[in-house]
C-alpha cells in the first residue's frame, strides 16, 4: 500500500517502474514493520520516497531551529535585566542544539550537513515561515516563547513517535528542553502585565496581536488542502493532522491569554459549548503562501544573515581542520 | 561548499549521567579533532547537568552488526529459555534462591 507514492515518484521522474522480486519483498517487509508500529533505523532498507520525505522534513526542521535563533538573538544585547539576558541566551543556545540534533538525524539518511546547509543558503530548502516576521519590541521575545514555542511543542510532541528512530530520538531530547522555552516567555509577559506601566501592557498586547495569526499558520494548510499528509500518516512520519493540532493549540492558548490578561485579534474567537472547543476565524492563507514563497517581512534579511555567518566562519572551519591534520601527522611521526 | 573533504568529521557521543552508571550513546556531532569533540559534547549534550563524564569516538571507527543479519544473529537465543532463572520452578520454601 505504500508502494503507490513510490511508484508515482518514479513515474514523475520519468523513469520506468521496474522492481525486482527482491525489492518487492523488502518493500513488503518494510510495510509490515510500519503497520506493526516498529521503528526504522538508519541502516534498514526503506523506500526511496520515505527517505526523501524524511530528509526534506528533518532538514527543514533543522534549518528552522537555526534560523529561529535570529529573531530572538536580536534582543540578547538589549534584554532589560541580567536575569532575562541569561535566560534568553540559554534559550537561543538550546535552539542551536536542536538544530544540531536534527542535522545529525538527517545525516543518517545519507546527505551531509554541508549539503543541507548549501540547500538552505541557495534557497532550495525551506524553513518555518514564522521566523520571517520581525521582533520589534522586547515583548516580542516573550510572545515568541509563549506562542511560537507553544505551537512548536504541539507540533513536535507527536513526532517523538515518528517511525524513523533517529528523528524520534532527537525529538524526545528536544521536547524535554522546549517546555522551559514556553514557560520563560509566558513568565516574562506575565511580569509586564502584572507590574508593568500602561505602555508596557500595550506593548505586550501589540506583540500578541502581531504573532497570533502567523502562529496559527505554523500548523500548515488545512487538512483538506494538505495532499501529502495522508502519505505521511501512513508512513508514521506524521501522527496528528494539521487542523487537530491547531485546534489543540487554540484551546490551550485561549485559556492562557485570559490568565495573562490579553486578547487575540480574532472577533470570531469564542467558546463552543457543543464542541467543547474554541471556535476561531478564517486564516488568511494568502499571507502564508506569500511568506513561504519568499515575500515575508524578513525573508531576505534572515537568509543573508545565515549566508554571512557561514562565509565568515569558513576560515575558522578550515584552520581547525588544518590544525587537526597537522597534529595527527606529528603524532604519527 | 558541499565538498565533503572540508567537512569536520562526525563523532559519536557517550554520556555517563552519574557516577556508577554506564556511558550511554546520546547522539553525534561534527568536530575537527578529539579535544574539540569533547568540548562540544559538553556544550551540546550536557547543558542541564545530564552528565558527569563524556566519551567521543569517530563515527567511522565503529563496527556494527549488519541489520540484514539481525534474525540470523539474534534469534538463536530466542528458544533458550533455560538461560533465565524463571525457567526453574522450585519449592516455595527455597524459591528465593
Ligand atoms: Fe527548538
Ligand atoms: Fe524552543
Amino acid at each position: 500500500m505504500y508502494t503507490q507514492a513510490m511508484d508515482t515518484l518514479r513515474e514523475e521522474g520519468g523513469q520506468p517502474v521496474l522492481r525486482t522480486a527482491e525489492e518487492a519483498a523488502l518493500q513488503q517487509r518494510f510495510d509490515q514493520r510500519i503497520d506493526a508500529g516498529d521503528f526504522i533505523e538508519a541502516k534498514d532498507w526503506m523506500p526511496e520516497n520515505y527517505r526523501k520525505t524524511l530528509l526534506r522534513q528533518i532538514s527543514q526542521h533543522a534549518h528552522s531551529e537555526i534560523v529561529g535563533m535570529l529573531p530572538e538573538g536580536n534582543w540578547i544585547t538589549r534584554a532589560p535585566t541580567l536575569k532575562r539576558k541569561a535566560i534568553l541566551l540559554a534559550k537561543v543556545q538550546d535552539e542551536g542544539g536542536h538544530g544540531l540534533y536534527l542535522y545529525a538525524a538527517a545525516e543518517t539518511l545519507g546527505t551531509s550537513r554541508d549539503q543541507m546547509l548549501d540547500a538552505l543558503h541557495t534557497g532550495k530548502a525551506k524553513y518555518s515561515s514564522i521566523f520571517n516576521y520581525p521582533t520589534l519590541t522586547w515583548a516580542d521575545v516573550g510572545a515568541i516563547g509563549w506562542l511560537v514555542d507553544g505551537a512548536a511543542i504541539m507540533n513536535q510532541v507527536p513526532i517523538c513517535r515518528c517511525s524513523y528512530a533517529p528523528y524520534a530520538r532527537a525529538m524526545v531530547r528536544i521536547c524535554r528542553e522546549e517546555s522551559f522555552h514556553q514557560r520563560q516567555g509566558y513568565d516574562s509577559l506575565l511580569v509586564m502585565m502584572k507590574n508593568g506601566t500602561e505602555a508596557q501592557k500595550a506593548m505586550v498586547q501589540d506583540a500578541v496581536n502581531r504573532w497570533w495569526w502567523p502562529c496559527l499558520m505554523m500548523f500548515g494548510p488545512p487538512d483538506d488542502q494538505s495532499p501529502n499528509s495522508a502519505q505521511g500518516m501512513r508512513w508514521g512520519i506524521k501522527r496528528v493532522s494539521n487542523d487537530t493540532l491547531r485546534q489543540k493549540f487554540v484551546d490551550a492558548a485561549a485559556q492562557q491569554a485570559a490568565v495573562l490578561g490579553v486578547t487575540f485579534p480574532d472577533p470570531d474567537l469564542r467558546w463552543n459549548e457543543e464542541s467543547q472547543h474554541w471556535d476561531y476565524g478564517a486564516i488568511d492563507w494568502s499571507e502564508f503562501w506569500r511568506v513561504v514563497g519568499g515575500d515575508g517581512p524578513c525573508n531576505r534579511e534572515r537568509l543573508a544573515d545565515r549566508v554571512q555567518a557561514w562565509e565568515e566562519g569558513e576560515w575558522v572551519r578550515e584552520a581547525a581542520l588544518a590544525h587537526a591534520r597537522k597534529s595527527e601527522l606529528k603524532e604519527a611521526a | 561548499m558541499s565538498d565533503t573533504n572540508s567537512e569536520w568529521p562526525l563523532w559519536e557521543v557517550f554520556v555517563r549521567s552519574k557516577a556508577g552508571l554506564d556511558h550511554k550513546h546520546c547522539g553525534s556531532l561534527h568536530a575537527a579533532d578529539a579535544r574539540m569533540a569533547v568540548q562540544m559534547a559538553r556544550d551540546v549534550y550536557t547543558r542541564r547537568q545530564e552528565g558527569s563524564s563524556v566519551w567521543v569516538v569517530r563515527s567511522d571507527q565503529i563496527i556494527a552488526s549488519d541489520p540484514g543479519d539481525k534474525d540470523m544473529y539474534f534469534d538463536p537465543a530466542e528458544d533458550k529459555v533455560y538461560r533465565h532463572p524463571t525457567f526453574y520452578k522450585l519449592p516455595d520454601s527455597v524459591d528465593h534462591m
